[in-house]
């Protein structure tokens, strides 16, 4: 398989087995972090279809994408009739509070007005029955599904977001990435151990993980108000994950830019330096020390580092999927004494290799950093580099299977375990159980090739 | 359950424009509507003529499949099926032009070129298809052309699938996908073809289905020339006119291809079905009654015997469990759907919903004529719909793909999976005995007792 890759020199044309999949599916997503919001698609029946299948697959929740069904005369004719007649019907069948809208590369393409047809829609539509439509452009040609998650974000907040709100402000909104949702309940926990009022954005903590109720609801409960959107406007501070945007699409500089609301950014939470210094903009934000609770973790943590430090040291790590999770887990793994020999994305924001200079490994040239990678690249870049185990989502257990590693599963998707929504990644709680579940990956392997197999290890 | 009473809530959740999509048996007139662009807004359960294209070629294993577009189409179709081959596996792989912001400006033959041309040189295959996905419609690509040039540079068939997911259903995808393979009919030798030889068509080998409908047939003392496309090779595509007969199923899919070879070689075909006991002996009969064969008929009677006997002690004990249980079947194509209704009724269980994706108006009307009066029958549906009748109906289990899964387990009914996604070998005797046991796995587990069941729900069977 190597050979596919000998182009001498010249970067490869095609993407093979693609480390990424695109934009509208990351937009759907943070619809769904909206109460009562039901995403959109507008664009042909086969994306809506194959995105829900994505999602599904990997929340094992229903994901009701609604579509507006472009046929071929919606190419030629432009797709109007189908936005107004698609808008009509879910909010007749769903009663949504808002319609999420994310465009796809048919619909860019013919160059379909959204603003107007939305204008004309409104205008066809009685006055309240109306639910909210907020709309972003994501054609699948120009980015990821990350991109794709923060154009949905910074969407709702250039559509939303007010100053000078009505009702109470609350303390800091938190744009939080493409993070599971039990790292979303995780978070709210913390923030509330603070006493901070927030707003998450999205929060699909309960949305894309529900308990089982014996009803199919038709929008699932949970989700960030609307209201609580518009109000983010008037909040103290942000503080958005991340660093890997598009430009036009770090959300807490849209709502800098629009409400003026004061704009923290760091990178994901990982690690204990991470975390710290996420509970650092905590304590200043709040003006209280960091409780007890939380220092506890941090100290068990710190313990179980120790505990696991002799398995870890040196060893070769292959991390890839969304950049900003590569760089978050890079950056733990730079803690523990791994090396993150390859750090691998499908994303090109062009801030990978930057964003993991103060790492060990990095000033000691141990990392190779690979944008706009498939796993084609990723799986030459892992064999030359000896790697010991991949981390990433589940597209890399072929890979895997191949280099006879391990493989600890993070991010998404992951469509071959049970659990997904429950995987923990942000603060010393989520770094804990990627500590535990790395080291006890490497210990079982190590056990397994053990000649005699010992009980204790 | 008194279904009359709850019949009209169920009936409501319907969007107007999909009242004639929606059928009960037993009503006076029967005529359902269907073949038409979903409803806009209607969260169809369908996909789109890319996909049609994609599941009907994706098994041959010997060719390149690559994706002419942005991302998207190739990344959610990577190694999705469980089609598996006995040699080679570049259909596991995903391909793709991934058309970048310039290639929809200044258009994307370029790019295409070098793609071709780059993996052709790194895999060798017997052939590639190029897939137009939508915005290559779009941008006005002259895909035949850039097909031509490479298959004239490297000296292999290079065909494109117009499979632009905009034109029209899944079922045009399916049509393109035989057109593509039409250029391959005849071109290849016919020497050495036996008699009494086969093609098994629309049978994808998922979970290895097709290597036993084979064995079948093998001992029989039919020969298989190819199958389309399950464990696929290119050169047994292009010699596939010499065999005496195709067989035909899943014929949705495939029907085009079969049509084409009856009017370009004379070659009959039969629609059959591997699923369920009686469909499978059916269709080893049926190939045994065309050649006319008294030997091969006994041959056959005798395989079925022998496998029947094998299965029924265990079918007869998990039916035990399953008698007087209902199931609701939404599948792609109608054809299946008859065959689980059949199946379902040799375990016991009664059919409460029907429906597919892509069916026919005959398909439906074959439909309701296997089904028991009462029985929902639906085209292209949607989950909202899906669960008022569930609840109406009051089941036991759904029987679907991925996308239904959720559906009915947040309802707290059994799922089983009869996708093409599935890992697991639902054909011939064993496929039965394989089903049963799922089907008893899914509905007689412990876990339900946990759901609560749905407000207005018609009672779960005892």
């Amino acid at each position: 398989m190597s050979a596919a890759h000998d182009t001498g020199g010249a970067p490869a044309a095609a993407t093979q087995n693609a480390c990424k999949a695109c934009m509208p599916l990351g937009a759907c997503m943070a619809y769904r972090g909206v109460e009562g919001a039901v995403p959109f698609l507008h664009g042909p029946q086969g994306c809506a279809t194959y995105m829900r299948r994505f999602l599904i697959g990997h929340f094992r929740e229903p994901v009701d994408i609604a579509c507006s069904s472009f046929s071929e005369e919606t190419a030629i004719f432009g797709g109007a009739a189908d936005i107004h007649t698609g808008l009509a019907n879910v909010t007749r069948a769903y009663h949504p509070a808002m319609i999420g809208i994310a465009t796809t590369c048919l619909a860019e393409t013919i160059g379909d007005d959204m603003t107007m047809m939305l204008h004309q829609h409104a205008e066809k539509t009685e006055e309240g029955n109306a639910p909210l439509v907020v709309a972003a452009a994501t054609p699948s040609y120009s980015g990821t599904h990350a991109d794709g998650f923060h154009a949905a974000v910074c969407a709702l907040v250039n559509a939303l977001a007010e100053s000078g709100a009505c009702g109470e402000a609350a303390d800091v909104v938190c744009f939080t990435n493409l993070v599971s949702p039990a790292d979303l309940r995780y978070l709210k926990d913390i923030l509330a151990d603070f006493g901070l009022s927030y707003v998450l954005l999205p929060d699909y903590s309960e949305t894309l993980d529900r308990p089982t109720a014996g009803e199919y609801e038709k929008i699932p409960k949970g989700g960030v108000p609307i209201d609580a959107i518009r109000g983010a406007g008037s909040a103290r501070a942000s503080i958005t994950f991340g660093a890997a945007f598009r430009p036009g699409q770090h959300p807490g500089t849209a709502l800098l830019d629009k409400c003026g609301v004061p704009a923290r950014s760091m990178g994901l939470p990982v690690g204990i330096r991470a975390s710290d210094l996420f509970l650092r903009h905590l304590e200043e934000l709040s003006g209280r020390a960091t409780p007890e609770k939380h220092t506890a973790e941090r100290g068990r943590l710190i313990d179980t580092y120790v505990d696991a430090h002799k398995y870890l040291y040196g060893r070769r790590a292959v991390v890839y999927g969304e950049e900003d999770l590569v760089v978050g887990i890079a950056s733990f793994l730079d803690e523990i004494g791994v090396v993150p020999v390859v750090c691998a994305s499908g994303g090109r924001s062009g801030g990978m290799a930057q964003a993991l200079s103060g790492t060990t490994a990095m000033q000691r040239g141990g990392i190779q950093v690979l944008e706009d990678s498939d796993f084609v690249d990723i799986g030459e870049a892992a064999e030359a580099a000896k790697a010991d185990l991949l981390i990433g989502n589940s597209r890399g257990v072929g890979l895997a299977r191949r280099l006879d590693i391990p493989l600890v599963r993070v991010g998404m998707p992951v469509h071959d375990r049970i659990g997904a929504q429950r995987i923990q990644h942000l603060g010393y709680r989520g770094t804990q159980s990627l500590c535990d579940r790395i080291v006890n990956a490497l210990i079982a392997r190590d056990q397994e090739r053990s000649e005699p197999g010992y009980m204790t290890m | 359950m008194k279904p009359q009473e709850t019949q009209k809530p169920a009936a409501n959740s319907v969007l107007d424009q999909r009242k004639r999509q929606v059928v009960t048996k037993g009503d006076a007139l029967f005529d359902i509507a269907c073949e038409t662009k979903s409803v806009a807004g209607s969260v169809s359960q369908r996909a789109c003529v890319f996909c049609g294209s994609r599941v009907v070629l994706y098994p041959l294993a010997d060719a390149l499949h690559l994706v002419h577009g942005p991302i998207g189409c190739a990344s959610y179709t990577w190694d999705i099926r469980g089609a598996l081959s006995s040699g080679p596996q570049l259909h596991r792989m995903s391909f793709s032009t991934d058309l970048s912001e310039m290639d929809i400006i200044l258009g994307g033959e370029k790019q295409l070129y070098r793609c071709l041309v780059e993996l052709i040189d790194a895999y060798r295959p017997k052939a590639a298809f190029v897939y137009s996905t939508c915005i290559v419609g779009l941008i006005g690509d002259d895909v035949e052309a850039v097909c031509a040039q490479v298959s004239r540079e490297k000296g292999l068939s290079v065909i494109p699938v117009f499979s632009e997911g905009f034109a029209g259903t899944k079922k045009d995808g399916y049509k393109a996908a035989c057109d593509a393979l039409g250029r391959l009919l005849g071109t290849g030798s016919t020497e050495g073809i036996v008699p009494h030889a086969i093609n098994l068509l629309g049978e994808f080998n998922l979970a290895g289905e097709t290597w036993l409908i084979k064995d079948y047939y093998r001992r029989m003392g039919v020969d298989v020339v190819a199958t389309v496309t399950g464990d696929g090779r290119i050169d047994d595509i292009r010699r596939m006119h010499g065999a005496a007969l195709n067989v035909v199923q899943c014929s949705g899919s495939v029907m085009h291809l079969a049509k084409r070879l009856k009017e370009q070689f004379g070659q009959p075909y039969i629609r059959v079905s591997y699923f369920g006991v009686e469909d499978t002996a059916k269709a080893l009969y049926d190939v045994a009654e065309h050649f006319g064969d008294a030997a091969m008929m006994d041959r056959a009677r005798a395989l079925v015997r022998e496998e029947v006997a094998a299965l029924m002690p265990e079918l007869m004990c998990i039916k035990k469990d399953l008698a007087g249980k209902r199931a609701a079947v939404y599948v792609g194509g109608s054809f299946k759907a008859f065959s689980l209704v059949r199946a379902l009724r040799l375990l016991g269980m009664g059919t409460v919903l029907a429906g597919s994706q892509t069916g026919t108006k005959e398909d439906y009307r074959e439909l309701e004529k296997i089904c028991d009066p009462g029985t929902v029958i639906v085209d292209d549906t949607n989950p909202l719909e899906l669960c008022a009748f569930l609840k109406e109906k009051g089941c036991d289990l759904l029987i679907g793909g991925v996308k239904e899964r959720p559906i009915a387990h947040k309802l707290g009914l059994g799922f089983c999976d009869h996708n093409h996604e599935r890992k697991k070998s639902l054909a011939g005797f064993v496929g039965m005995l394989n089903f049963a046991r799922e089907v008893q796995a899914t509905v007689m587990s412990p876990v339900w007792q946990f759901v609560p069941r749905p407000s207005g729900a018609a009672e779960r069977t005892p």
